[in-house]
This record gives structure tokens, sequence and C-alpha cells, in this order.
């Protein structure tokens, strides 16, 4: 199966800082773990692949489609949840969903009609007409991935989606988005710095100071650095990069 | 994309824009008091110190509420338009101006609905700012209301684009004093809302060219005579070259980041 998603040879500055350094990798569909510490490039790297910022060198391919040339095309391809809430805090659930759906052609019947399982699956349906201003942080969470949803995205971009969020709140989401994978083919990029969010099953994309610093099948990654867990995987690889080993 | 999708796009901003609005009661109380205020209190005070002459497009004397008029309707609509640029702003730092750039239309589409959402909202609030106006005898003819509407509208594009130039400019929430100042204050003041310009030019010849080069004035004016059901050409060729190179400068600057790269 072609890749989802290729990021090629892609680099970014800050001035004179170095934000990301000749980034290589692909993703298909399925659980794709982008994981760094704070500062690795993570933001910067969804950043650069929702065009917030363009980037210096390098290119973005989604389905083939180059998202400098052809960016209506991919756009439409993406779903976000970026780190920091993008929710309209003065509108109602359903007004933040029909918005976005405007945004992607839809009409406010196709919208709802479109998202309406995912809201009872999330306990949200009887609450459409609620103010975002009036939810907790885990609810909102929930509308944001219900939006990101609702234009039927090939690739599923989230930007440590999970910060700030309970337990039970993190693996609602995660699980439904394991459940969208296996059953709508999906590819999932989720970044993140929270090490019991990995699967064994999932490919990892493990950044640091701007590069990547290894990727692969978490489970071929466990067996080649002779480790049993995600947590020694991580110290692993941390160490590897400290010594330029990698 | 199909032009359907525009137009479902068009229709969802300028939908957000409008239930945002009206559920900031504030806003709109805001907006609709301070030009009544200059109209009921200033104009009453200052009136026999300012009575103004017989000039185009009155017919007669007229008091100086009605002097005065288009140049609030002006205000409303130019503090609507920084209104705007604070807008833009807060939705940067708050991350909802995010999802609009995400959408796959092309950004300056965008931009423009923006743009053209404010005009709508400014035109409502200058027409319920008319309707009171009624109440301090500020008489204008069914007519004119009409053929106010377009010059309501391309005063409020200008002014919105200028707010959307000035949201690049503007890093924080916090530096919107500094557009009260150095914009909203001299727009207003150094142009012809509240006092003729030949009254301006008995006062001080610099500050009458000043005044006459503002393009405020020429929007003031513009709506001046378009509420007498008359077209002012020469300030429509200045306002319409104008406002054609302030959209489209606007729609080109902008920058998701503030301050940062584009």
């Amino acid at each position: 199966m072609t890749a989802t998603l290729e990021i090629n040879q892609i680099s970014f500055n800050y001035g004179p800082k170095k934000a990301l350094d000749k980034v290589t990798f692909a993703i298909k569909p399925g659980f794709n773990v982008l994981l760094g510490p704070n500062g690795a490039g993570k933001s910067t790297l969804i950043s650069l692949l929702t065009r917030l910022t363009k980037v210096d060198s390098g290119n973005i391919l989604c389905d083939g489609f180059d998202l400098e040339k052809e960016t209506a095309k991919v756009m439409r391809l993406f779903g976000v949840v970026f780190q920091q809430s993008t929710l309209d805090l003065d509108l109602s659930i359903k007004q933040n969903l029909v918005y976005h759906g405007a945004l992607h052609g839809l009409s406010a019947k196709q919208s709802l009609s479109n998202v309406m399982p995912l809201l009872e699956e999330f306990e949200l349906s009887s609450r459409l007409g609620d103010k975002v201003r009036s939810l907790n942080g885990g609810h909102r969470r929930r509308v944001e991935l219900v939006r990101a949803l609702l234009h039927k995205p090939k690739v599923l971009l989230l930007d440590e989606a999970s910060v700030g969020l309970d337990n039970p709140s993190r693996h609602m989401i995660i699980n439904y988005l394991r459940q969208c994978v296996r059953q709508e083919g999906l590819a999932v990029l989720w970044t993140t710095h929270l090490l019991d969010e990995i699967n064994a099953s999932d490919y990892l994309i493990m950044l640091n100071q701007g590069r990547v610093a290894q990727q692969g099948q978490v489970s071929t990654l466990l067996a080649q650095y002779a480790v049993n867990d995600v947590q020694a995987l991580y110290a692993a690889l941390t160490d590897a990069f400290a010594f330029n080993k990698i | 994309m199909n032009l359907s999708h525009y137009y479902v796009a068009f229709l969802g901003i300028v939908s957000r824009e409008l239930h945002r609005f009206f559920q900031q009661r504030t806003r709109l109380l805001s907006a609709l008091i301070r030009p009544l205020l200059w109209l009921v209190v200033f104009a009453a005070g200052f009136r026999a110190a300012l009575g103004v002459s017989i000039m185009e497009p009155y017919g007669t004397y007229i008091t100086y509420q009605t002097y005065i008029t288009p140049g609030l309707c002006c205000m409303i609509i130019l503090f609507n338009g920084m209104q705007s640029s604070l807008s833009m702003v807060y939705d940067r730092e708050m991350g909802s101006m995010k999802v609009l750039l995400m959408s796959p239309l092309p950004r300056p589409f965008l931009l423009f609905c923006k743009v053209f959402a404010t005009a709508l909202l400014s035109l409502i609030q200058v027409y319920i700012f008319l309707a009171l106006a009624q109440l301090v005898d500020v008489e204008i003819d069914f007519m004119g209301y009409i053929t106010a509407i377009p010059a309501v509208f391309l005063i409020a594009l200008f002014l919105g684009a200028l707010g959307l130039m000035l949201s690049n400019l503007i890093k924080q929430l916090e530096n919107f004093a500094g557009v009260m100042n150095f914009v909203i204050f001299p727009m207003f003041f150094l142009s012809s809302a509240l006092y003729p310009l030949w009254k301006m030019k008995e006062a001080s010849l610099w500050l009458y060219w000043i005044c006459h080069y503002n393009p405020f004035s020429y929007c003031v004016e513009l709506l001046r005579f378009a509420l007498y059901e008359q077209a002012n050409t020469d300030t429509l060729m200045v306002l319409i070259p104008i406002t054609c190179v302030v959209v489209v400068l606007a729609l080109a600057s902008f920058s998701p980041k503030s301050g940062g790269r584009r």
C-alpha cells in the first residue's frame, strides 16, 4: 500500500534557530504516533502540515497531491485537532459544527447527519444547543474531535490532543480513534509526549531536536532495542540520540 | 470545488459573524450608545455654536443634528471595522482563526467573506441608528434610506478591509488602544463628520488640507449625499479605487500569525 502522507526533507527555522532539520517520514492508514519531548518540533510540523506556516524547504504529499501546489485537494483530506482549543466559545456546539461543515461545502443538515452517531457515542447529542463556554475540557475536546471528523477526512492530525484531559476522557478519545483506524482505514497522526498512549501495533516516529531520531513499528523497535515496554524504548532512543548513535 | 461550495462557505462565515454579534448584546448596545450620545448630547450643546448655513446637499437650513448624522453613521462603520480587526486578533489568539484557514477554499476568498460580513453588520447597526435618530427630529426621506444602502456598504467594505490590514499589525489584544488613538480618533476628528470643511479652512489652512485628503471625509460626504438621494461622483471616484486597493492589500498582506512569518 502506498503512503497516505509523505513528508520529504522538511526543514524550518525560527530565525537563527533550526526547528526542523530535513524531517522525512511517511504514514499509512493506521495509528501513527509522533513522539518527542517538548520543543522537539511536533507542533511546528503540524503547523507546516496545516499550512499555517510555510515550509523553508522540502515537500509534503498527501495521497500523491503536493500540499503547496494542490492545497485545496490536500486540505480536504485533513482533519485536525490542534493543541490549543479552536472552538468558538460564544457559539453552541451545533453552530461550531455547522460552521466547520460550511467551510468544507456541507449544508447544516448534511454536517449534522454526518456526525450524529459520533455525537451520541460521545454523549453530546442532547447538548447541541449548549454554548461551548459551558463545557468542561473533556467535552470540548470531544467536540473538536467530532468536528475534525465531520467532513470525513482521510488523515487525522492531532497535536497533543490529550493534554489536560483526565484519564477517562483520554482513553475514550484514543479508543475511539483506534476503532476508526480499524473500521474506516483512517490514517491518524497522533503527536504526544505521553508514553502510555502508545501501543505495540502503532507506527512510531520519534522526533528529537527537530530531527527524526527513529521510526518504525513499535513492536519492531522493542525487539530491535531489546526492551520490554515503551518507557524503556523511549529511554533507549533518547540515549542513542544523545550519544549520536542515531 | 464547485460554486455551491463557495456559496455554502460564504453563508457559513456570514451567519457565524451574525450569530456572534447578536449574542454579544453589549457590543450592539455600545455601538449605538456612542453615536447616540453625540447626536443627543453633543449636538444639543453645540448646535448654537456650530450653526450650519445652507450647503449641498441640503436645500435649506438644517439642524446640527441633521448635519452630523452621516458622520455618526460613518463613525459606527469605522468602529465596527476596527472592532472586526480586534475580533481577528482575538480569533488568532484564541485559535479559532485556524478553523477558517484550514478550509480548502482560497484564503483571499475566506477573508473577503469576513470583510463582507463586517460590512453587513455595519449596515445593520447604521440602520438601527438611523431609526433611533428620527426620535431627535433627523428627517430623511424614505428613498434616502434606500439610496444610502450602497454607500454604507461601500464605506463598510473600505473600513472593514482597513481593519483587516490593521489586524496584521496588532500583535496583542492589548494594543487595541493604539488603534483608538492613532486610527479611529484622527480619522474621525480630521474629517467633515462634525463640521463642514469650509469652517475648518477658516480656522486653519493646514488642518483643512489634512481633512480634505482624509479618506474618511469622502466616506462622510458620500453618505451625506446618498441620504438625500444624490450620488456624489467626486467622492465615488476617490472611494471606489481606494476601496479596491485596500481590499486587495488587506487580503494579500494577511498573515495567519501576527508579527510572524507568512
